[in-house]
């Protein structure tokens, strides 16, 4: 007891927390942002692992590391639109349709990647983002490494949190893209294209899930490696439930997820003569299943999610 | 321009999209063969002859299409239901797993007795793993989307464990693989010096009753029904969420099979790569079916023709043997698409539509 009190007392594991979680924190939002408009996006593992790669490849080509993240956002963009024009105005299974992106998104990354490097046997390495270096801040106790010595992409995500609130929340797109997942009839009375503002969600929520996939290939790692990303978008798409929707719980999910990951990091080390290292690695699966399993019920759902909507037929 | 429901969907339609989509895809592949830098007809010369150019290279696609089969049945027979089993990689596992545990010396019976026991267990091991996200669907509200995809990763992680601790081949030099499966436990091969196995008859009559199932039975009629509208099945006085479950243990259990199939028909003993994500596959192997169940059987092979040519065309040409996986869910998409245009048809703005 006394050495999980260490742990939760120590400087560093706050900031693995955080670290942990950043890429859930893009997934989340870009999870959250197409099921606030009526759209589930099965596409999420493959997006990330679409992101993972474009942004890394970018910056291995020489197009610098905001290079690499924008081409990442933009890959994302692409796979999500895919999505979009199957699900909104065609109206075709959303689930069936998003494991087919996360298929084709997986699939088309790894073949790039193999044709690129045909016979390499150990991943070419790119130089990551580092940690931020901010005069008196980033040399604050505590604080300091917590988060002023995280990457730059690890407050982006936190920007996007703020950024998806704020649109949601404080503007008339936001009240538009609630509206058009609880009430599409209701949008599309008052002249405003139910179509344009799903795929708009769809599209903008791709772009930050493959944001989250570049983070570990741009800032958490150095090389992309197969099946790196290793179910994290299904476990946004579960943490999105257990938030029931709101952008301030699905960032303190996020958060509590990687607090739980990191904690298991230092059990492991501690216990990890008596109970074998793959219970540990379990945990973060079993735990969001529990998460869905006690939210489940209790979740304000998008009304529309999952109904398609066609112009003119009510 | 507007999108109205065509009224029945001829036959012609509902064969001939499917049949269309796996051309287009296949045809799509040239993109990426070219981009490779590969000459493109002779690369898809080389890929049917990985297929058709011997009887061996075409016992080694049936071989494939096997486990695609029993993966493609689990995911037509669930989804037909709305139960959306993502989890047929993971049952797969479970079902190999429990084929293993009885299979490789703890039980040292003949074969009459051990080779059925271990079908009947790797299928009951599979249909557990997909009972157990189906009441959680229908006690808790739990998505089974996201808890069956979180248990393939769950149960990815437990074989590694039993492989490294109670499952683990003391005789294997330290590599994390099972104990092989006696001799007498092995699904008997078709082909002497083939690989191709019973489990392929097994898939097939399997395919054979499901059809019958589902087009013929009570059960059918029950499952049809709740996937059609489960509300007005539970009005009907369907019991919704026992047809569920029944469904799950169906679906579940075929999965395994397709674990014990791979491990008592080919492999003999269980590694953690004993799937390339068969399961993952499956759905498309049944969703360019239609659902239907002897569909899946011809979509399995058209999915193992692409997978084997693929391999072979990959090891004669050094293009990426991923280009299957792309072929493969290239087709998902177009077969979508085209269900799209089977169902529906887009009507100018100028001209009235009839009934």
């Amino acid at each position: 007891m006394a050495d999980i009190l260490q742990i939760l007392l120590s400087e560093s594991f706050w900031a693995a927390s955080l670290r942990i979680a950043t890429p859930l924190i893009f997934g989340v939002m870009g999870a959250l942002l197409c099921e606030k408009s009526g759209v589930l996006n099965l596409g999420i593992e493959g997006i990330f692992v679409a992101g993972a790669m474009a942004g890394w490849m970018a910056v291995w080509l020489g197009l610098g590391l905001w290079g690499g993240v924008l081409v990442a956002a933009l890959t994302g963009a692409f796979f999500g639109l895919i999505h979009a024009i199957l699900t909104v105005p065609l109206g075709l299974s959303q689930h069936v349709s998003g494991l087919g992106v996360t298929l084709f998104a997986t699939s088309v990354s790894y073949f790039a990647y193999r044709t690129a490097l045909p016979n390499v046997s150990s991943p070419p390495r790119i130089e990551p983002f580092r940690g931020l270096d901010i005069p008196v801040l980033s040399d604050l106790p505590f604080v300091g490494p917590v988060f002023f010595q995280q990457t730059a992409l690890t407050w982006l995500a936190l920007i996007m949190v703020g950024l998806v609130w704020y649109v949601l929340e404080r503007t008339p797109l936001g009240v538009a893209i609630k509206a058009v997942g609880d009430n599409p009839d209701s949008v599309d009375a008052q002249g405003l294209s139910v179509y344009g503002l799903r795929m708009g969600a769809v599209v903008a929520g791709s772009a930050l899930m493959a944001l989250g996939g570049a983070f570990l290939t741009m800032s958490a790692f150095d090389a992309f490696f197969f099946g790196m990303v290793n179910g994290r978008g299904w476990i946004c798409i579960a943490l999105v439930i257990f938030a029931s929707w709101k952008p301030g719980k699905a960032l303190l999910g996020a958060l509590l997820f990687g607090a739980f990951d990191a904690l298991q990091v230092r059990l492991q080390t501690q216990v990890g003569a008596v109970v074998p290292g793959q219970v540990f690695l379990m945990a973060p699966y079993v735990l969001s299943i529990f998460a869905l399993v006690i939210a489940a019920r209790r979740a304000e759902y998008p009304r529309a999610l999952l109904k398609p909507w066609f112009k003119g037929q009510r | 321009m507007r999108i109205e429901p065509r009224e029945a969907p001829g036959r012609l339609l509902t064969l001939g999209v499917p049949v269309l989509s796996a051309l287009v895809a296949l045809a799509l592949a040239a993109i990426p063969l070219m981009l490779a830098g590969a000459p493109v007809a002779a690369a898809y010369v080389e890929m049917a002859r990985g297929v058709f150019g011997s009887v061996f290279a075409f016992s080694e696609m049936l071989t494939r299409a096997t486990p695609l089969i029993f993966t493609g049945l689990a995911a037509a027979l669930a989804f037909r239901a709305r139960l959306w089993n993502i989890g047929a990689e993971g049952q797969l596992y479970l079902g190999a797993m429990a084929a293993v545990a009885v299979g490789s010396g703890a039980l040292d019976v003949p074969g009459y007795v051990l080779m059925p026991l271990i079908v009947v267990l790797g299928a009951a091991a599979g249909a557990a793993g997909m009972v157990v996200p189906t009441v959680l669907k229908t006690r808790f509200g739990a998505d089974e989307v996201v808890t069956t995809l979180l248990l393939n990763f769950i149960i990815l992680i437990f074989l590694q464990m039993m492989l490294e601790g109670p499952l683990k081949d003391p005789m294997g030099l330290g590599w994390p693989q099972s104990a092989p499966i006696l001799d007498q436990g092995m699904l008997p091969q078709l082909i002497p010096r083939m690989r191709i196995h019973a489990g392929l008859i097994l898939a097939l009559v399997l395919a054979g009753i499901a059809q019958f199932m589902l087009a013929r039975s009570v059960w059918g009629f029950r499952l049809r029904a709740v996937g059609e509208n489960a509300f007005a099945a539970r009005h009907a006085g369907i019991g919704v969420n026992r047809t569920m479950l029944s469904v799950a243990v169906v679906s579940g259990g075929l999965a395994g099979l397709a674990g014990v199939s791979e491990v008592a028909g080919l492999k003999g003993y269980l590694t953690a790569d004993l799937s390339p994500g068969f399961g993952y596959t499956g759905i498309v192997v049944a969703m360019l079916a239609g659902l239907s169940p002897l569909g899946v059987v011809i979509s399995a092979l058209f999915i193992a023709s692409v997978f084997v040519g693929a391999d072979s065309m990959s090891r004669a040409m050094g293009v990426s043997s991923y280009l299957a996986d792309l072929v493969v869910s290239t087709s998902l998409l177009c077969v979508l698409i085209g269900g799209f245009f089977a169902r529906y048809r887009i009507v100018g703005a100028g001209r009235k539509a009839h009934g």
